[in-house]
């Protein structure tokens, strides 16, 4: 299978008072079209910056990005992002802030199609009664949801997530988790999501990609997740490797990203157990 | 309760309050017309003569009036000297003076006699110098909303210029920062310079300038300001939509400046409102400035007093207005 989206030793350096630093060194990804990816690694390793050259917003000091067989240069609306705060202009109503997207990629559909492409995605992320509201009317779990619609109505070749549930309570968490769960798998859109939150990397991904501690962050393991799909939260925390792989995840934040020449290689040898509770509340975003 | 109910209305009351106080120190310092006995005083007695002849009842009017000139109670002494038509008898002995802290002060009653014509009649047109108040205001208006207008469209985009570009910023600083503080009055000399050559519009022209050149700095600076605060999220959405130049500066930066615009928009009404009076003074023009300056140069020192109202409640309002404008942008 051919690769869809090809990250090849992309680096990254910041200027900083002690002279230029390297924040993200070598780092090398391969997505197939169709997966859901996530990223995941402590606070300030530069998650965000990949994921921002990914939508052309960073500039890339070095290395290049393919997406679906073409270099990438600048953002574009081949790519829906769906930021930590919402970034919905406050003067426009959820449908305009939609619509203003819709209009740039389908400018060559009439009006009313427009206005039903519109209407379907934000009904279908469950603001059908809310969509001519302004964000300022709106609770913070629903201009989320008005963030997600407005990436998946442009048809993106791929979507860009960068801890859009960061600022939600776990419940409204659960919820879009679903809703954007649902929206992919339906309309097959690759996906790369940075997350702190390992139940939510499991739950949605199909590789988690760990990020080693910056400066100089590279990818430093890579987990498969096969649960079937579709997922049910439920079934998926029931599943026999659900501790396995998250207590992975978890020895791997906690040990291994600090020391990445003594990295072991993924089920390569059983892990020590570890008190989830404790690994876990160390793992909450600062 | 009783406290309550005060603590209901003192957004009435204090500032009543405050503002009899204000009119209380006004009358106390100003000047007011009395009558006093003429000197020199020991020619008095023999006046008095004068006036037993003139009159049979003469002695018995006199000790009326006598005491009441003393004591200044002017009023009385006319009517009471109009009313046993005695005025031609008593006046040759009483004459009119200002007297009070600062005499040429009008007080209180002055001001509203002689102010009352062009309260009264608000749009009279009497002449080119001597029309109802609201006339004057109203022809000051229209030479503000001119210049403001004038002030805005040149300071609106000099302002996103300046938020724009570091390089301009740097360029244009210290030129803004030192004209920032000429007066109106020394732009105004420049203005009729300038459009030495209009002829009969020059005075327009020049006040036009002076209004527009000073009134537009903190519209120019705001804007400014309100551009380089426009959240990078904002700027990330334009980016990944990729909105054309013309849709990114009006669907995202304009709205996303227009809070700041409009604050500065406010401090810009209210200084061509200021520069309003200057302007017209020097130039002469009708309006209440010029009205003003007229009026003082005529030593009718109440109209002065009303112009100074009338300026004041006017900007007052402008500024209210303003406001209004302004929070109902920075909800949007
Ligand atoms: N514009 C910038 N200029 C200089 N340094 C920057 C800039 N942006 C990010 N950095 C630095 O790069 C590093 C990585 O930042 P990044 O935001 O990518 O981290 P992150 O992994 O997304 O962190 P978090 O999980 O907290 O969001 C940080 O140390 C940060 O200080
Ligand atoms: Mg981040």
């Amino acid at each position: 299978m051919s690769n869809y989206v090809e990250l090849s030793k992309l680096n990254k350096t910041y200027p900083s008072p002690k002279g230029p630093q390297v924040i993200v060194k070598d780092f090398d990804l391969n997505i197939q079209k169709g997966e859901f990816v996530t990223l995941i690694g402590h606070s300030g390793c530069g998650k965000s910056t990949v994921l921002s050259m990914l939508a052309g917003l960073n500039e890339i000091t070095d290395g290049g990005i393919i997406l679906a067989g073409r270099e990438l240069s600048g953002a574009g609306p081949d790519r829906g992002v769906v930021f930590q705060s919402p970034s919905l202009l406050p003067w426009m109503t959820a449908f305009e802030n939609v619509m203003l997207g819709v209009e740039q990629v389908f400018y060559t559909a009439s009006k009313e199609e427009r206005r039903e492409i519109v209407e379907y995605y934000l009904t279908v992320v469950g603001l059908g009664d809310a969509m001519h509201k302004k964000p300022a009317e709106l609770s913070q779990g629903m201009r989320q949801r008005v963030g997600i619609a407005r990436a998946f109505a442009l048809k993106p070749k791929m979507l860009l997530l960068d801890e859009p549930f960061g600022m939600l309570d776990s419940l409204t968490r659960y919820e879009l988790q679903q809703v954007l769960i649902e929206l992919w798998r339906k309309n097959k859109i690759t996906a790369l999501m940075v997350t702190h939150d390992v139940d939510e990397a499991l739950f949605l991904s199909d590789r988690i990609v760990c990020m080693t501690d910056g400066p100089e962050a590279e990818v430093g393991d890579i987990l498969h997740v096969n649960f079937p799909r579709p997922r049910e939260r439920k079934a998926v925390m029931e599943h026999p490797d659900y501790y396995k792989l998250r207590e992975h995840l978890i020895e791997f934040l906690e040990v291994h990203a600090h020391r990445k020449d003594s990295m072991t290689p993924v089920n390569s040898k059983p892990y020590p157990p570890v008190s989830a509770k404790t690994k876990e509340a160390e793992l909450i975003p600062v | 309760m009783n406290e309550n109910w005060l603590k209901k209305i003192d957004w009435l009351i204090l500032p009543l309050i405050g503002a009899m106080v204000c009119i209380g120190l006004w009358h106390a310092v100003a000047g007011k017309k009395t009558y006093v006995l003429k000197t020199p005083a020991s020619g008095l007695e023999e006046m008095h003569a004068g006036l037993v002849q003139a009159l049979p009842n003469g002695e018995e009017v006199w000790k009326k009036v006598k005491p009441l000139v003393a004591e200044g109670k002017t009023e009385q002494v006319k009517s009471f000297a109009n009313g046993t038509k005695i005025w031609e008898a008593v006046e040759p002995f009483v004459e009119e003076k200002r007297v009070g802290l600062i005499a040429a002060l009008p007080n209180v009653g002055e001001a509203w006699q002689s102010s009352k014509p062009y309260i009264a009649e608000p749009f009279a047109k009497r002449g080119e110098l001597d029309q109802g108040i609201l006339r004057f205001t109203w022809l000051s208006l229209i030479l503000v909303a001119k210049g403001y207008t004038l002030a805005l469209l040149i300071g609106t985009p000099i302002g996103f210029f300046l938020g724009l570009s570091k390089s301009f910023t740097k360029m244009t600083d210290p030129i803004i920062q030192v004209l920032r503080p000429v007066s109106p009055l020394a732009w105004l000399p420049l203005g009729m310079v300038l459009f030495l050559g209009a002829g009969k519009n020059a005075s327009e022209l020049a006040a036009l300038f002076t209004i527009a050149i000073c009134a537009m700095w903190p519209t120019v600076l705001n804007t400014a300001v309100g551009v380089r605060a426009i959240p990078q999220d904002y700027l990330n959405v334009a980016k990944v939509l990729k909105l054309s130049r013309w849709k990114t500066l009006t669907k995202v930066m304009i709205p996303a400046t227009l809070p700041y615009m409009f604050t500065g928009f406010r401090l810009s009404l209210g200084i061509a409102w200021l520069v309003i009076v200057a302007a017209e003074m020097l130039t002469g023009r009708p309006g209440v400035g010029g009205f003003l300056w007229q009026e003082y140069n005529a030593l009718i020192y109440e109209h002065i007093i009303l112009c100074i109202l009338t300026i004041g409640i006017v900007g007052f309002a402008l500024d209210r207005l303003m406001s209004v404008v302004e929070r109902r942008f920075k909800t949007a």
